[in-house]
């Protein structure tokens, strides 16, 4: 609805959301532009718009790192964290919604606010039990740290989906006969899939972008490409045109799929905003 | 048919074997371009000892936080990490590392006695050198010349203001002179502390007694923001060691007070548009010589928690040795081997007629006293750190007050009275004053 009232005659809106879109998309576009350049060009002031692009950046990056190693560790990390995340936060969110007790909201609030706690409050801890388990350096640290990161989000998000659901669904299908499972499995998660569909893509995002834990808690073998970005950053001598390539190919995996995805991630999104 | 199979599980006994020998390290380091070369030649020792190495890279303050905490937690993850010249002796001291004297065949004589000595500490040398630098005047030639200005052998600060005046002009983004002002214990106060030790200055008297607001501090830190404000580029408070490299590589600055390592970066056309009309001088000074340039070295050293130690060394002793100097020269440019290090380095005549600084930045280094530092005696070693494990703190949040007071979020006054508070209060904490 709302593109409608910008198609028919806001020109302002629609002027001031070409201009956000643009103030949101010039850092990318600036990183993009850099990546081609030299690093002397990548520095010049007033900065260089026109100029000869070089791929020497690109040839560098490909010749000091292994790209794929760290682009297969992001993408094993996003979608096994992702997956986790939903098995644990699809059926937490559906007793909160359908269930709930006393406790429910204060608990709601309790989770998201393990979220405002600084991550490095408590680095020393989990570096410890990752040492004692043998999981440094591992996927499954990763994995399930990030998994324990997203999931006050991804429950908070579920569960406003699941609310928003009429509580007659469950009580019409128990008389047909079908016991809880078949209820959350047939009836209620194909109606709130979008919701579930843009719950995984936003989870997918976040683990993908995550650096805190990636730089601390590996060291090559399940280092993503955060972890190859920073890689790229030096002490001493020019660095800006190599860092914007090597940013260009952490984040292309990421944008193209969100590219193709932002339909069904919009859509969960506004699920139930407008009626 | 059994002939070939017996033969097919020899040869996989015999793979077997050879795979036992073979050992992966992992080595964790920073990103600067020497760091790079030494990954790309690495292979060569790869193929020479049929190990295998895994490179974990790193930004500096990261690679620090990383390593520290896995030394400090015993995780074991690095068989060789690059620590500097502050961390080593320190780290040595608590047991973090391995001791590197001692292995065979290696030419310990021909490294600077100067930077075995600041590798060192309880009479061991922890850490191997791998590049090292000081600090010194880098000037546009082309630019004095135009001017009519001389630049001495030895310039003073009062004759750098005259030249920094003269050079200045804002309206075409010519600057008389750039500094370090971002704030950290290895940047703005890297350079700040140069200043503070030569116009007299010191952090602390022989009973460990902060000095802050002395004199000496007072004078340096308003000449320094004077020089910055009236002469240096906007923005001089977020300024490191790269910001002002790249706005002297483009013309910008007239002259530029930093690490001799830049040289190579300077005289490398690739990365500079000013390569042909760069000359250098020692770096400035003001009252007294002591501290006026000084010393940092990059070093590879081996953890404590480390499981391949034999290996390890293997790797440090190749890859700083006078063979591997050569190599780089040879492959990657004479102006691009890792400098400051061996006596042999600067008798090279192929290094000594491409790199026309070899001699001023060997002699910076060799003139850098870590054991005198200061023109009153002191109680620590260390010229642009004290070297004790409380100074990363300290340094950082005065290089914070002197940011602040550079962009008149305060005053010298004010900023240098909070940083005598600070100090002293920290080493009243840790034991030192009462």
């Amino acid at each position: 609805m709302s593109y409608g009232i910008a198609k028919k005659g806001h020109p302002v809106a629609g002027t001031i959301a070409w201009l956000t879109a643009l103030v949101m998309f010039f850092p990318i576009a600036w990183m993009l532009l850099a990546s081609f350049k030299t690093e002397v060009q990548a520095v010049q002031t007033p900065p260089l718009v026109i100029f000869k692009p070089t791929l020497i950046n690109y040839r560098d990056i490909f010749a000091e790192a292994d790209y794929l190693h760290f682009a297969w560790n992001s993408v094993a990390i996003s979608v096994g964290s992702t997956i986790l995340t939903l098995i644990v936060g699809v059926p937490a969110a559906f007793a909160m919604a359908f269930y709930p007790t006393k406790s429910t909201r204060g608990i709601l609030l309790w989770m998201l606010s393990t979220k405002m706690l600084p991550a490095v409050g408590v680095l020393v801890p989990i570096y410890l039990l990752c040492r004692d388990l043998g999981l440094l350096d591992s996927l499954t640290a990763l994995i399930v740290i990030n998994m324990l990161s997203n999931l006050p989000i991804a429950v908070w998000m579920l569960f406003t989906f699941f609310r928003d659901l009429p509580k007659d669904i469950i009580e019409a299908s128990r008389i047909d006969g079908a016991n809880l499972r078949q209820v959350l499995v047939h009836v209620l998660l194909p109606l709130v899939m979008p919701g579930i569909a843009s719950t995984a893509l936003l989870g997918i995002i976040l683990c993908w972008n995550e650096a805190f834990w990636s730089l601390n808690l590996t060291a090559h073998n399940a280092a993503p490409l955060t972890a190859f970005i920073a890689s790229f950053s030096a002490p001493q001598g020019l660095f800006w045109a190599k860092l914007s390539a090597a940013s260009v190919l952490a984040i292309a995996p990421i944008l193209i799929f969100g590219w193709i995805s932002q339909k069904q991630l919009v859509s969960g999104l506004t699920f139930g905003a407008v009626k | 048919m059994r002939l070939r199979a017996i033969a097919a599980f020899a040869a996989a006994l015999m793979s077997g074997t050879c795979l036992a020998h073979a050992a992966t390290i992992t080595i964790a380091t920073v990103n600067n371009s020497q760091m790079v070369v030494m990954q790309k030649l690495s292979s060569v020792w790869e193929k020479k000892t049929g190990n295998h190495i895994n490179w974990v890279v790193l930004e500096e303050n990261v690679l620090r936080q990383r390593v520290t905490t896995d030394i400090a937690t015993h995780g074991g993850q690095f068989d060789i990490v690059t620590i500097g010249s502050y961390e080593t002796p320190i780290w040595g001291k608590q047991g973090w590392l391995t001791p590197l004297g001692g292995i065979s065949g290696y030419d310990y004589n021909d490294i600077f006695s100067s930077v075995r000595q600041a590798l060192s500490s309880n009479g061991k040398l922890w850490a191997l050198p791998f590049y090292a630098e000081s600090s010194f005047t880098y000037y546009r030639k082309d630019l004095f010349q135009q001017a009519g200005l001389t630049m001495p052998a030895q310039p003073t600060y009062k004759q750098i203001d005259q030249f920094a005046k003269k050079l200045t002009d804002k309206s075409k983004q010519m600057y008389g002179i750039c500094l370090r002002g971002k704030p950290g214990w290895g940047e703005n106060m890297a350079f700040l502390d140069t200043m503070v030790n030569t116009f007299g200055g010191e952090w602390f008297n022989m009973k460990w007694q902060a000095q802050l607001d002395s004199q000496p501090w007072h004078d340096a830190v308003n000449f320094y923001i004077h020089l910055l404000r009236d002469y240096g580029p906007p923005g001089a408070s977020s300024n490191g060691f790269n910001e002002n490299q790249a706005l002297f590589a483009t013309g910008h600055c007239a002259m530029w007070i930093d690490a001799t390592s830049g040289a190579g970066l300077i005289y490398d056309k690739n990365s500079s548009q000013v390569a042909d009309k760069t000359a250098f001088t020692a770096a400035p000074v003001d009252v007294t010589p002591h501290g006026s340039h000084w010393f940092w070295a990059w070093a590879l050293a081996i953890p404590s928690t480390s499981k391949q130690v034999a290996t390890a060394k293997d790797f440090i002793a190749w890859a700083t040795s006078k063979d591997y100097i050569d190599l780089v020269g040879r492959t990657n440019g004479w102006t691009t081997l890792p400098p400051g290090t061996r006596l042999s380095t600067y008798s090279n005549p192929d290094y000594l007629k491409a790199a026309p600084f070899a001699g001023a930045v060997k002699q910076a280094i060799l003139t850098a006293d870590l054991d005198h530092p200061t023109a009153n005696p002191v109680p620590y070693t260390g010229i642009q750190y004290v070297s004790i494990p409380e100074f990363e703190a300290i340094g950082t949040t005065v290089g914070q007050l002197m940011a602040a007071a550079l962009t008149g979020q305060t005053s010298v006054d004010s900023a240098l009275k909070q940083a005598q508070s600070s100090v002293s209060s920290t080493m009243q904490q840790a034991g030192y004053t009462q």
